[in-house]
């Protein structure tokens, strides 16, 4: 058996201080949502009744969450799997300087582009009051992180001469790029899948702005419960929001897993 | 190798074919070469030479500047982009598809063309049967070696009975023993398949053992094209001579029907006044009593089956020689070489 000396022990308590700061007010916070009364604390029992209530008040919110995250990754990997590949394929100044911008989104408050977007389409009645225009905000945010991730995996591999490869053998362009470049990125597609799709989930800054009182996404209930709803409730909508959001990245893993096989 | 897959090689024919980058970088200068039906031709030079540049306008990978023409047979394929050639390309790093097996790969030329899986798995079998790794069939890339990699390439590209079989440098990443074997079996398998093949290397000795012809090529332009014999033996200019294997070049006197070389006189057919001869290492002897020129011995390296002996003569010339394995020379040593006009080799 290894003996381990006073640093392993001192890098063990940190990275579990760590795990505690991060893990322990999540978990406070979902068991607020399960008790009776907060104030009082656990001995005053655990119940269901407030994720019940949750459910009867924002279950559209998580419907309407889920919706525009499935479609803004469509459009993501639509828009960006392409982009990503022009970009790696060209060659010169103005691609690279593309890519740079490509952070820009980023390093832009959300609530700077939701302006942008209110000030552009705002008098576009049905296009503002519709669900695609949160749509259009979650796009304009997350296409970066579809476009870098997918670039990192195409820039890694020899995509020209893989292309080549294919095209030798007579392959059309169609037929190379589904058949050898969209397989050979897989990781990289995944892992902007995955990105896109909690980032859009969880977007409050851009969709604050954005939101009517009838495109109210989870984040945004989730900010209107705790502003006005007993703490017990809002906890209960984050208990809601966990379970929603991991099986579903689960999912995502299981399929690009499957997809690279 | 099997005798029963046979493939007609269709003629090459490149008329004026030129290729200048954006930019105005020159990177071939016009080109006209003809290689006939199931011939072998490898072209070699140093990098930058245009070697490359020519196999990829032949692969229809790059187009020739305008007026550059590219025939295969009768067919003008000069506006046909590589897909529609029907060419099988053997590349450097191989560009097998990591997202699928070998036989997948094997398959995929017979895939796009919408061959029903039976058939193309069938003859996906037979192609890796031929290149002897049917046993690999099942294996992903990345655990394959070098030289199976470049066997699944070459199956991958002779699979879809290709009218030209193009190959970039293939055996470049391999070590030196394994390319040795699959150079020999490279050689075999274009001699049974009588497919045209043009082979690119900047290796000599590729060159010599695989080509029909080769043509070697210098800054763009066709220094020599010839046999491996005529390069070999009747270099067109220093250049060809200095990189198709190793040249001595002596400088004398010509009066009289001899050539004063160092103290020796030798008959010489060529024009009276200062005359240049180039010889090949293995043209020069070792000799005592009978020796036309002394040195010493500068390196004496072992090779095994020779011994190559860097002789620097009393008269400034600096030679290099081979001598047989077994002979004992060293460093410092004196020595008498002996030459042979009847091999001595002129521009």
């Amino acid at each position: 058996m290894r003996r381990y000396g006073p640093a392993f022990w001192a890098q063990l308590s940190f990275t579990l201080l760590v795990c505690a700061l991060l893990v322990v007010p999540v978990v406070l916070s979902m068991a607020a949502g399960l008790t009776v009364n907060y104030f009082v604390g656990i001995r005053s029992g655990l119940t269901l009744r407030w994720v019940a209530e949750v459910w009867a008040l924002y279950a559209d919110t998580i419907r309407l969450s889920l919706g525009i995250a499935v479609a803004c990754l469509a459009c993501t990997l639509v828009l960006g799997v392409p982009a990503a590949y022009v970009l790696a394929r060209a060659k010169g100044p103005v691609a690279r300087a593309i890519e740079e911008l490509l952070v820009m989104p980023v390093a832009v408050p959300g609530l700077a582009t939701a302006l942008a977007l209110i000030v552009t389409y705002g008098g576009a009645g049905d296009f503002r009051r519709s669900w695609l225009f949160i749509l259009v905000g979650h796009v304009l945010f997350t296409l970066p992180f579809m476009v870098r991730a997918v670039l990192a995996v195409m820039t890694s591999i020899d995509l020209k001469t893989l292309e080549e490869g294919a095209a030798s053998l007579g392959a059309s362009f169609v037929q190379r790029f589904f058949q050898v470049v969209v397989p050979n990125c897989a990781s990289g597609i995944l892992a902007g899948s995955l990105m896109v799709f909690t980032l859009s989930v969880g977007e409050f800054n851009l969709t604050w702005l954005l939101h009517t009182p009838l495109t109210k996404t989870l984040p945004v209930g989730l900010a209107d419960s705790y502003a006005s709803m007993r703490i017990e409730i809002g906890s209960a909508y984050t208990l809601v929001f966990f379970l929603m959001i991991i099986p579903s990245l689960i999912l995502l893993q299981l399929l690009g897993r499957r997809g690279r096989r | 190798m099997s005798g029963s897959f046979h493939l007609d090689g269709v003629p090459i024919r490149l008329e004026g074919c030129a290729r200048t980058y954006d930019g105005g970088v020159r990177a071939l200068e016009p080109l006209d070469l003809s290689i006939a039906g199931g011939e072998t031709v490898v072209f070699l030079g140093p990098s930058g030479c245009g070697k490359t540049t020519t196999l990829r306008l032949i692969a229809g990978l790059e187009s020739p500047d305008p007026g550059g023409r590219v025939w295969f047979g009768d067919d003008d394929v000069t506006r046909l982009p590589i897909e529609r050639r029907n060419v099988g390309m053997v590349f450097q790093s191989y560009a097998l598809f990591p997202n699928m097996s070998v036989a997948d790969n094997v398959a995929y030329g017979l895939r796009v063309r919408g061959v029903a899986t039976a058939e193309r798995r069938r003859r996906a079998g037979e192609m890796l049967e031929l290149m002897r790794i049917g046993d690999l069939a099942g294996r992903r890339i990345d655990q394959l070696s070098g030289g199976q990699r470049q066997r699944v390439a070459l199956a991958r590209a002779l699979v879809v009975r290709p009218r030209v079989l193009l190959l970039d440098e293939p055996l470049t990443a391999l070590d030196a023993k394994l390319r040795d074997s699959l150079r020999l079996e490279i050689d075999r398998l274009l001699r049974t398949l009588g497919v045209t093949a043009v082979y690119v290397t900047h290796d000599q000795a590729e060159a010599m053992a695989l080509g029909d012809r080769i043509v070697v090529m210098a800054r763009g332009r066709v220094a020599q094209v010839g046999t491996p014999r005529e390069i070999y033996y009747r270099p067109a200019d220093a250049f060809v001579a200095e990189f198709v294997g190793t040249m001595n070049r002596l400088h004398g006197q010509a009066a009289d029907g001899m050539l004063a070389l160092g103290g020796a006189a030798l008959p010489w057919a060529g024009p009276a006044g200062p005359a240049e001869v180039l010889v090949r290492p293995e043209d020069v002897a070792l000799a005592d009593a009978d020796a036309h020129l002394r040195g010493s011995v500068a390196a004496a390296v072992f090779l095994g089956d020779r011994t190559r002996v860097v002789v620097e003569t009393a008269c400034g010339h600096t030679l290099t020689v081979d001598a047989a394995g077994r002979a004992a020379v060293a460093r410092g040593d004196t020595v008498g070489l002996r030459l042979d006009p009847a091999r001595f080799l002129s521009l």
